[in-house]
């Protein structure tokens, strides 16, 4: 593991609280499994054989928004759904993060009319926006490594 | 015209008195409000027309009288034909006898005609909205009804825009 | 007892006409499924009566991906107005384009020279080979096999690759264009092609391998969600689930478009209607599919790829350094578009879920004046409590799964 050489004989780390939960937050990150449009298929294929976004500590998908840290947001939400955005947002045990994945979760994309929500950001907070329609799954990557060091430097006194 | 759908349009003009309008090779037949279902059972019974592929409307608001065109397409798998149907329909409570009795498939269809142009359908044995939430208001494909478009965010209006978002608690 | 709600702020006084009489004393129960559910295959939401782990009454609704496409187009150039349709149906979106670019041409009466016919049918072929990876992938681990849907990724990326090289996009690819296709393909397009063909074969086999005869697949899928062909045609059912009842319908063969009409290939079919025998449809097809992607590129033609008819199509881009009226020509298209006759035409082709059909109508102006899509997910969803009915909660699952819906392609 290479961590005994660091610990020494005794088994003894030292470290400040906050660098060690930042790193076990980052590290097992758990998505909710929920898709909405096109861009839930690039989702699905950055954690297929490809793409392979577990090797980021993202294996496990939780069906439940109660088990889940991290919901990506991927799709145009519609005004019928945003509700059900919010309330499964509503149900994610804290600390929680939200990535809007695409160009129409983070600011209504190609569609600017009476049914889309103009970005997913106007029913909850978003942390990392993903460019793209639909970005590629190294561009969701790449949104996911982005939050991650946002969470690896969050200070003690703003965890919620 | 094909030869298979000549004699068709032939009977139902015999039968029903519909006009009949050709373009790009596709027919369709304006039939009157009060004959659509006779004239599709008639279509499914005598003329193997077994399938209802598509129902949909058209808003000609303000240029037409009447207001709305429901368009039927149907298909013959047996002739191998397809036929459009035409029914204006009046914009002042607009309402059409449902053809649900015919092709159960119409279903849906007269469910999204509801939904989005506001024309209700008598017998229909359900008609709620079917994609818009429930308390919407107004009837969205009606040509009268605005896109709703909404300011896009630039770095030239950026703070114009912030402010007005609506923004959420955490 | 009338204080049972059954979506939220619907009573279920007012779904009474849909669910059974026990159902308002409680004595059955109702169960929401979705919006967010992992097997729904994105916002779909049922309302399931349950008597104990029995179906009674399935009641979908919709419209959680109502993107208001139709009366965007509205707004929109014919030529603007063909980026909405790729992304209705996501996993067929150059079929969506090939359709929209059907209807225009159709409206406008437009020709497409062979090379681009040929390319157009080569690439809808590949979409359904895609569409239908992902559909084997998904459903495979909706009914807990996970490995398939990790293999079929992989097949999936190739065909991928191929799109961008072409267009830039993997899926957005908006590659067909009204009048041919966007540019000519890369030279790297035929081997890349080649190696699929070269390939493929012998990963359907790996995917059969694991759900053909694997025995948790079939308790799971046979006997499971039988639709009859009658039910089928009047409930207006195309595509894989009507060939999966026994109906050799297939719009391909039917009305032919782009040509299909001079390549090899067979319809499958199976007798059956059940989960099963939709499953052995779609594996055939890729089949047969991966046929007529060999013709197509074996008699691939030489020559232009895009329509020369200048009303419509813009001139090319060697022209516009020399000719000042060129890019005039050029500008005026790309602004002000080309008027289209106040008609209405119906074009319609085979998607891998159906008959994607697009009503289009002029108003004589550049904009289409109304644009309707008539979407087999839309139809296949309206079957659900056909389907459904009498089978355990579990394999609700798998019906959802083998009908192959998209919820873009659905709600539009």
């Amino acid at each position: 593991m290479g961590i005994e050489q660091k610990a020494g004989e005794m088994g003894v780390i030292t470290t400040t609280l906050e660098q060690v939960v930042n790193w076990g937050r980052t590290n097992s990150m758990w998505p909710m499994l929920f898709g909405l449009a096109c861009c839930a298929i690039e989702m699905m294929a950055a954690q297929a054989s490809s793409y392979d976004m577990s090797r980021f500590g993202m294996e496990l998908n939780r069906a439940s928004p109660r088990q889940s840290d991290l919901m990506i947001v991927a799709g145009r939400v519609s005004r019928k759904m945003a509700p059900v955005v919010r309330h499964l947002y509503d149900q994610m045990p804290d600390p929680k993060w939200v990535i809007a994945m695409g160009d129409c979760a983070s600011c209504g994309g190609v569609y600017n009319n009476y049914a889309i929500l103009q970005g997913v950001d106007e029913v909850v907070p978003v942390d990392v926006y993903v460019a793209g329609c639909p970005p590629r799954p190294e561009g969701l990557i790449h949104g996911v490594i982005t939050l991650h060091d946002k969470v690896r430097h969050e200070k003690l006194k703003t965890w919620g | 015209m094909d030869e298979h759908l000549q004699p068709v349009v032939d009977a139902l003009q015999a039968r029903f008195g519909v006009a009949v309008h050709e373009y790009a090779g596709e027919v369709s037949l304006t039939v009157k409000a009060d004959q659509i279902v006779e004239v599709c059972q008639s279509l499914r019974d005598d003329h193997a027309f077994e399938m209802l592929i598509d129902e949909t409307a058209v808003d000609y608001y303000p240029e037409m009288e009447p207001r709305f065109h429901v368009i039927y397409q149907v298909y013959s798998m047996s002739k191998n034909i397809i036929l459009c149907l035409r029914v204006p329909v009046d914009g002042t409570n607009p309402h059409l006898p449902t053809i649900e009795t015919v092709w159960a498939g119409a279903n849906w269809y007269e469910r999204e005609v509801f939904d989005m142009f506001g024309i209700l359908y008598d017998g229909h044995s359900d008609m709620r909205r079917i994609v818009m939430p429930a308390d919407w208001q107004g009837h969205p494909l009606r040509k009268d009804y605005p896109l709703g478009y909404e300011e896009v965010q630039f770095t030239f209006n950026y703070e114009d825009v912030q402010r007005r978002k609506p923004h959420p608690k955490e | 007892m009338s204080d049972i709600v059954a979506f939220r702020d619907v009573k279920v006084e007012e779904l009474k006409h849909l669910l059974s009489p026990r159902a308002l004393t409680g004595e059955t129960m109702l169960l929401n499924m979705g919006p967010q559910h992992p097997s729904t295959h994105g916002v779909l939401r049922l309302l399931l009566e349950l008597d104990g782990e029995i179906v009674v009454n399935c009641i979908p609704d919709i419209g959680f991906l109502h993107t208001g496409v139709e009366k965007n187009m509205e707004s929109k150039l014919f030529q603007q107005a063909e980026v909405m349709v790729d992304r209705l149906d996501y996993l067929n979106p150059l079929g969506n384009n090939l359709t929209y670019c059907l209807a225009v041409e159709k409206l406008v009466g437009l020709d497409v020279p062979e090379r681009a016919q040929t390319l157009r049918v080569l690439l809808s072929e590949l979409t359904r080979i895609n569409s239908h990876l992902v559909w084997i992938g998904t459903s495979g681990l909706d009914l807990a096999a996970m490995s398939v849907f990790l293999y079929a990724m992989r097949e999936r990326e190739m065909i991928l690759d191929i799109f961008e090289m072409i267009s830039g996009q993997r899926m957005m690819t908006t590659y067909i264009r009204p009048g041919g296709v966007w540019r000519d393909v890369p030279a790297e397009f035929e081997p890349a092609v080649r190696e699929f063909i070269r390939i493929f074969p012998a990963r359907l086999k790996e995917y059969e391998s694991m759900l053909t005869n694997n025995a948790l697949f079939l308790e799971r899928t046979q006997g499971i969600g039988v639709i009859s062909k009658e039910d089928c045609i009047r409930y207006s059912l195309t595509g894989p689930v009507l060939r999966g009842s026994g109906m050799a319908y297939d719009l391909r063969k039917a009305r032919p478009y782009s040509g299909y009409e001079q390549y090899n290939f067979d319809v499958p079919t199976e007798t059956a209607g059940d989960v099963y025998a939709r499953y052995l449809v779609r594996v055939e097809e890729m089949r047969q599919s991966l046929r007529i992607v060999e013709q197509a590129l074996d008699k691939m033609p030489t020559g232009p790829i895009r329509s020369n008819n200048r009303k419509f199509i813009p001139p090319p881009r060697s022209e516009l350094g020399v000719s000042m009226e060129a890019l005039i020509h050029h500008f005026k298209l790309w602004t002000e578009g080309y008027p289209a006759p106040k008609e209405g035409v119906y074009a319609a082709t085979e998607s891998p879920r159906g008959e994607l059909g697009v009503y289009l109508e002029g108003d004589g102006g550049p904009k289409p004046y109304r644009v309707h899509l008539r979407t087999p997910s839309f139809i296949s969803l309206q079957a659900m409590p056909l389907l459904t009915k009498g089978h355990f909660v579990a394999d609700v699952v798998g019906i959802i799964g083998s009908i192959d819906i998209v919820l873009g392609d659905a709600d539009r």
